[in-house]
């Protein structure tokens, strides 16, 4: 009975339901596209992304406006900014991002730890799933509900470009739109995923089940369906773990799943262990000249 | 009736031409070999053929979109398809890549496997194939896609006698159906078993049978001191000494 309490206590506190309730949609959706961010090789966009929206969450907090919003406003702007920094040649892509990424970074704690700033610094940093509202989990929702389809709707594509990009073109798909959409899909993701999570921590949701699942998935579908598991896992067991330990609910659910993360590449390293000793140990019969 | 033609084309890069003064009419049923160092421009001619890259002088025009078999190592060998989810993504080109495959199209993919001799691997990781399998499997994917001119880009670097056999023999039965077949090679002797060879670097050498384009000058101009020739009895046998790269 006493497991079954332990178990049932955060269902029956209504913030840490709706603290449950915003990893599981969040994890489906984050989840699912994590897959298709590592296989389109967006991850640092993915992170440049992430630490750029910040001012756009602390001007929101200042105005009083939703964060959603601000996070989308702080999206766009980034992507903007890194997309006119990386046109000039001289300086190469990654410089400009890294360099963009920064500034837009240093320029959201520099108003964020100003006397008028109303919101914490730390819950935009790391955010604060036990403190999701209505309209977060409304969001969440929505990004599962327009997402959903698109995805499935661009599957075919996807799966041709990021397979082999360069004979996208002569399939009648243009590689660059397909890598379009999925960097339109993060940013939505990201402005969605940031209330709960925060700018630094919201990265976990979205390249950490992906990269769970590795190699493991034997086709995208798949891929997409464990990686969403896993994501969702991770957040329920973050949040358990956060109200029996004590520890930031946000902090706890990126934990859990980067050790998803460390035990899938265990777990890849033993299989690989055994299948060599499986190999060995065929390779001794046949040269004792056993069957 | 041309499938393939250029006129006065200059193809390149950021405004910087690779590859100049391109005249080619190229007939329905003939196959094509494209013969060129590395960075002569033979990766260029292709992704202009397909669309991938517009010309920056003259014209270039193909019958349809043209199916194109890249080198195996351009494809994600830890993506996790199978070799009949390769194929499948041939009917992309039909259009409505929107909705889900139809079984239809299922049974055309697997029947191009079947075709390429790889029907009992259909549902195998592409990854864990060997190089020539994966080889023809992207080239079953070119079949999917059912187009009148094919583009091979250096398709025997690397695969096994087998698959090897296999290929060439693909060769015959596609000019056999009517469709143009372009293969971009490094094996200057196997070009005498095509219609016709087209010699590149940096220009066009040579467009012509391969009596007339494979002669020593056309070959010197093509690679410079990258071709050893070597006198084996009354035999002539050619040879590239550099590997490939893109270009």
């Amino acid at each position: 009975m006493d497991l079954l309490d332990t178990l049932l206590d955060p269902w029956r506190s209504g913030i840490d339901r709706r603290a449950l309730l915003e990893v599981t949609l969040l994890g489906i959706a984050c989840g699912a596209l994590s897959f298709w961010i590592v296989a389109f090789r967006l991850s640092y966009p993915a992170e440049s992304l992430a630490h750029g929206l910040l001012p756009g969450l602390v001007v929101a907090a200042l105005l009083g406006i939703p964060l959603l919003v601000g996070a989308g406003a702080g999206v766009g702007v980034a992507t903007a900014a890194v997309a006119l920094a990386a046109r000039d040649e001289r300086i190469g892509a990654d410089t400009a991002t890294a360099v963009v990424v920064t500034g837009m970074f240093g320029l959201g704690a520099l108003l964020a730890l100003s006397p008028d700033a109303p919101a914490r610094l730390g819950d935009l940093l790391f955010g604060d799933p036990l403190g999701v509202t209505d309209t977060d989990l409304a969001a969440a929702a929505g990004l599962i509900a327009v997402g959903g389809p698109l995805l499935l709707a661009l599957h075919r594509p996807l799966c041709a470009v990021a397979f082999d990009p360069g004979t996208a073109c002569s399939l009648g798909i243009s590689a660059g739109l397909a890598r379009a959409a999925v960097l339109g899909l993060l940013a939505t993701a990201l402005a969605v995923a940031v209330q709960g999570l925060g700018t630094l921590l919201v990265l976990a949701v979205l390249i950490a089940p992906a990269a769970a699942v590795g190699r493991h998935a034997r086709s995208p579908g798949r891929a997409m369906g464990a990686s969403a598991a896993i994501a969702v896992g991770a957040g329920i067991v973050g949040i358990y773990a956060s109200a029996g330990l004590g520890t930031a609910a946000g902090a706890s659910v990126a934990l859990v799943l980067c050790l998803s993360v460390a035990l899938s590449v265990v777990a890849r390293r033993l299989g690989r262990g055994g299948r060599r000793r499986v190999w060995l140990a065929q390779a001794g019969r046949a040269f004792d000249g056993e069957p | 009736m041309s499938n393939v033609r250029a006129h006065s084309a200059v193809l390149g890069y950021g405004g910087q031409a690779v590859l100049s003064g391109l005249e080619l009419s190229v007939e329905a049923g003939r196959s094509v070999c494209v013969l060129g160092p590395n960075g002569g421009g033979k990766t260029t001619l292709f992704r202009a053929l397909t669309g991938d890259l517009a010309p920056l002088a003259g014209t270039l025009s193909v019958a349809g979109r043209p199916a194109y078999v890249a080198q195996t190592d351009r494809t994600r060998l830890d993506f996790p398809v199978s070799a009949l989810d390769v194929a499948l993504m041939g009917t992309l080109a039909a259009g409505r890549w929107w909705l889900p495959s139809r079984r239809t199209q299922r049974r055309t993919a697997f029947d191009s496997l079947a075709r390429v001799g790889l029907g009992d691997v259909a549902d195998a990781a592409f990854g864990e194939l060997s190089g020539g399998q994966r080889q023809r499997v992207l080239i079953a994917r070119a079949l999917v896609q059912d187009a009148r001119v094919v583009l091979l880009d250096e398709p025997l670097a690397g695969v096994d006698p087998a698959s090897a056999e296999r290929i060439t023999s693909l060769f015959a039965e596609l000019r056999a159906e009517g469709r143009t077949v372009l293969v971009s090679t490094h094996d200057v002797d196997s070009a005498a078993a095509f219609d016709l060879v087209l010699c590149l670097n940096g220009r066009q050498i040579a467009f012509d049978s391969p009596a007339k384009a494979l002669s020593r000058s056309t070959l010197e101009q093509t690679y410079g001191s990258e071709i050893v020739v070597i006198e084996h009895g009354d035999r002539q046998i050619r040879a590239v000494t550099a590997k490939h790269h893109e270009h």
